[in-house]
């Protein structure tokens, strides 16, 4: 495929972007135009269920949630590797098939690791 | 560059890498198989397996090969840096035990770690592609940041950690810009083909230049030389003992041998420009070992300083640019090694009442408790400062017979100043044992028999290699002269 | 600059004369560049200067996309959506969830800020002088350069050219970054798996193994009596 054909393929997609921008923009100013607007402090403060907000939103939390989501990007990863691997099995031959098998395997073993180190248990 | 054919390569020129590989997974099932995790078996399981792999590259041919779609490539040079490596990798491991045990870092992760990093180091040393040489660095890297933050209660190593993971980064992102100039010049990674592309004349376009000059900034960012040395210190002061003693002997060897394959390949015809570069390096390397170590109160931070020295002068033998040099870096390399393993199983031993201690003045009155190991840190001491005839002088004596024979005067001037400076620190080491009186109990003595036996080889080494010099001078020189092929 | 007989300046347009039509792609083509690689340059500017940490990563995330943009321009499709999938989806999500979850004051760190930024200004200024200088006296070695470096293989897709050599040519590379996720995924466990003790786990096989009748009581009540 030549280049620029490729690239008319990805016409839709700028189509798209061009007219959720454009909206999105026109929303925005629409309502600023066209809608009263008087500010004061009480109107645009925070609301959190009536009261006062109280402490900061942002609080120290277990460190757990970012071993799962680690966790996941390295599966991510392997996912993303077998893509090509997947499209081209058929002209690679036996040897890039057990390649991405060995690969496979190298993040199994560590898959059992985890599972029996307890990491994917939720306490 | 891309063969338009595939015929897959044999695996028998990777078996030393597939078999450390296959071993460190194996023990990682191993390790879990039980509930309670077995650090000690897997330890040895881990030392053993280094060792046996030592075995199997120094069986390798002297020939040099190629293999795996010309990413890898064996020679003599390979084949005795990957053994110093292991060697060096098994000994750091062989000192652990006691210590984890004692500090609860009885992991079984700690090892096999250390294994995959040694994975990354012979893959950087068997490199001929610079995408192997990134992986490699960063299969050799990824392991020693969890390493130092492995004490991960304490603040300091946490801190060690987290600043060695983020120069690390910092480098790897200058190297891939290195690599990814060289590449755009090129059109190639293969460090053959990069030799070819890459004459005197290339030397002059900027973009190579840069790009050399970005790859010998990464590489000297692993190798702590100054002036990207900054975060060394602070690592070996914040990694738990066992690890740092693994840092100082093992990953530097590992980019020194890059350091000296690429500017021996691919920047063969570029000399007057990576000169230079090396140059500078050395010397600021020199100084900051020699002057910042003075005011240093704690070991493991004047062990770092004394490092960063030590690479200075071995960069020194590289700015020689001849056989001379090359082998006077790998002999110094060696003896750095052997010293190192020394003063670290002396600080591993350092404990008073069952706690670790790690200042100088903690030594003091070393010299009446415990008069052996005293004497052992003496020799030790004495040899890192060059004083003859211990092997610590005769590894810089190569050095400055290289580059004497390069004609660098005032570098051969300038090294040896600072090798008087540093040995105000390191004979200060000793004063501290002999007539400092002891503010608290006298040091516990060490129960060990792998540290003391560590201690005993390092001494014997650095005392008798007067009397058997020609073994580990052939063995060099042959390394040597298969890298001017 | 003294360029050898045997290197030329890269060439910058294409060495046939485009037709009308041709030029008009072309400069379609220049244009999504130029409108992609700047919002690219300008959103990665604000990623270091947004006050808002939050903020800061919104636009890594646009940055993101942009680069993918660029690799699309260039054919590179796979890694286009690679660096959607796995870094605006991951990553950035992941660095989103750190800093809006860490504890962290932000004024707090930049107060350092006014006393570094002489120095890393000067070491950044360097480095954008050295960059144009290097891009304005570019020269690449032809003879090598010639057979290896393509645009991309037309004939087929990129990811099918990706697939072609990686897991073949290109296996030993392969393996290694499949032991570097290895050591990231024993390293990620080994610093933040924490068991803590007097906690009740779930315990899948006991669960399964509780049968109705160990547990289960069927009792008849009479009206009025209660149960015993």
């Amino acid at each position: 495929m030549a280049p620029q054909e490729l690239l008319l393929n990805y016409l839709p997609i700028v189509v798209f972007l061009v007219i959720a921008t454009g909206l999105a923009c026109v929303m925005v100013l629409a309502s600023f135009i066209a809608a009263k607007q008087k500010p004061d402090a009480e109107k645009l403060s925070a609301y959190e269920c009536g009261f006062e907000p109280f402490g900061d939103a942002r609080s120290k939390f277990d460190v757990r949630f970012y071993l799962v989501s680690i966790l996941f990007i390295i599966f991510d990863l392997e996912i993303a590797f077998l893509f090509p691997w997947a499209v081209t099995l058929g002209s690679i031959g036996l040897y890039g098939f057990w390649s991405m098998m060995v690969f496979l395997g190298v993040l199994t073993i560590g898959f059992i690791y985890e599972w029996r180190k307890g990491a994917l248990d939720w306490e | 560059m891309i063969p338009p054919v595939f015929v897959a390569p044999s695996l028998a020129v990777a078996f030393p890498l597939i078999f450390l590989a296959g071993m460190s997974l194996m023990l990682l099932l191993l390790g879990v198989a039980r509930k309670t995790e077995d650090f000690k078996s897997v330890n040895n399981l881990a030392i053993f397996s280094l060792l046996a792999v030592a075995i199997v590259v120094a069986r390798f041919s002297d020939e040099r090969m190629e293999g795996l779609n010309g990413l890898f490539v064996s020679d003599p040079f390979a084949i005795l840096m990957q053994i110093m490596v292991l060697v060096g990798a098994a000994v750091a491991l062989s000192m652990t035990p006691r210590y984890v045990e004692r500090e609860r870092l009885m992991r079984i992760e700690y090892p096999i770690l250390v294994m995959l990093s040694t994975l990354g180091m012979m893959v950087m040393i068997t490199s001929n592609d610079l995408m192997t040489l990134y992986l490699g660095i960063e299969l050799q890297s990824l392991p020693l940041y969890v390493l130092a933050a492995m004490q991960r209660d304490t603040v300091k190593s946490t801190e060690a950690g987290l600043k060695y993971f983020i120069l690390g980064a910092l480098s790897s992102g200058m190297l891939l810009y290195g690599c990814s100039l060289l590449y755009g010049y090129a059109g190639t990674t293969n460090y053959t083909a990069l030799q070819l592309a890459l004459t005197a004349e290339a030397g002059m376009a900027p973009g190579v230049v840069v790009g050399m000059v970005l790859l010998m900034i990464g590489i000297a960012f692993k190798l702590a030389a100054a002036p990207f040395h900054m975060w060394v210190p602070d690592v070996y002061e914040g990694a738990p003992t066992s690890v740092t003693a693994f840092f100082a002997l093992v990953p530097k060897i590992a980019a020194l041998a890059l350091m000296i394959r690429l500017l021996s390949g691919p920047f063969e015809n570029m000399v007057d420009q990576w000169r230079q570069v090396i140059i500078i390096l050395s010397v600021l390397s020199m100084a900051v070992g020699a002057i910042a170590a003075i005011a240093q109160t704690n070991i493991k931070r004047l062990l770092a300083y004394s490092s960063i020295g030590h690479v200075g002068f071995a960069l020194l033998g590289l700015a020689a640019d001849n056989a001379e040099g090359a082998r006077a870096v790998i002999v110094y390399a060696m003896f750095y090694m052997v010293m190192t393993a020394g003063a670290f199983a002396i600080v591993l031993m350092m404990k008073r009442k069952d706690r670790m201690v790690e200042q100088i003045a903690d030594l003091a009155g070393l010299a009446r408790s415990q008069p052996l190991v005293a004497a052992a840190m003496t020799i030790i001491m004495f040899s890192m400062a060059g004083i003859p005839p211990l092997a610590g002088f005769f590894s810089k004596l190569f050095v400055f017979q290289a580059i004497i024979d390069a004609q660098l005067y005032a570098l051969a001037v300038f090294g040896v100043i600072a090798s008087v400076v540093s040995a105000y620190y390191y004979l200060r080491v000793i004063k501290v044992m002999y007539f400092d009186d002891p503010a608290d109990e006298a040091l516990d003595r060490s129960n060990d028999p792998a540290l003391t036996g560590v201690l005993t080889i390092s001494v014997a080494v650095l005392l008798f290699f007067i009397i058997l010099p020609t073994s580990v001078l052939t063995w060099a020189r042959e390394a040597a002269a298969a890298l001017a092929q | 600059m003294v360029t050898a007989g045997k290197r030329n300046w890269l060439p910058i347009s294409k060495p046939t004369r485009p037709t009308g039509k041709e030029r008009q792609q072309t400069m379609i083509e220049s244009l999504f560049f130029y409108v992609l690689s700047g919002v690219l340059v300008l959103s990665a500017l604000m990623v270091i200067s947004a006050q808002n940490p939050v903020h800061a990563v919104l636009f890594l995330i646009l940055a993101f996309f942009n680069a993918a943009g660029l690799f699309v321009l260039l054919g590179a499709e796979f890694l286009a959506m690679i660096l959607v999938i796995v870094y605006v989806g991951a990553v950035a999500v992941l660095f989103l969830f750190v800093v809006m979850m860490l504890d962290i004051n932000f004024a707090e760190l930049r107060r350092g800020m006014g006393r570094y930024l002489p120095l890393s200004g000067l070491v950044g200024t360097v480095m954008l002088v050295e960059f144009f200088w290097i891009f304005s006296k570019w020269t690449s070695d032809t003879a090598a350069v010639a057979p290896h470096m393509r645009h991309a293989p037309l004939e087929v897709s990129n990811t099918h050219a990706l697939g072609q050599v990686l897991y073949t040519h290109y296996a030993y590379i392969f393996q290694l970054s499949g032991l570097i996720l290895l050591v990231a995924m024993i390293g990620a466990i080994t610093l933040t798996l924490r068991h803590r003790p007097n906690v009740r786990r779930q315990e899948v096989s006991r669960q399964v193994d509780r049968h109705p009748k160990d547990v289960l009581r069927v009792e008849k009540i009479n009206s009025g009596e209660g149960v015993s």
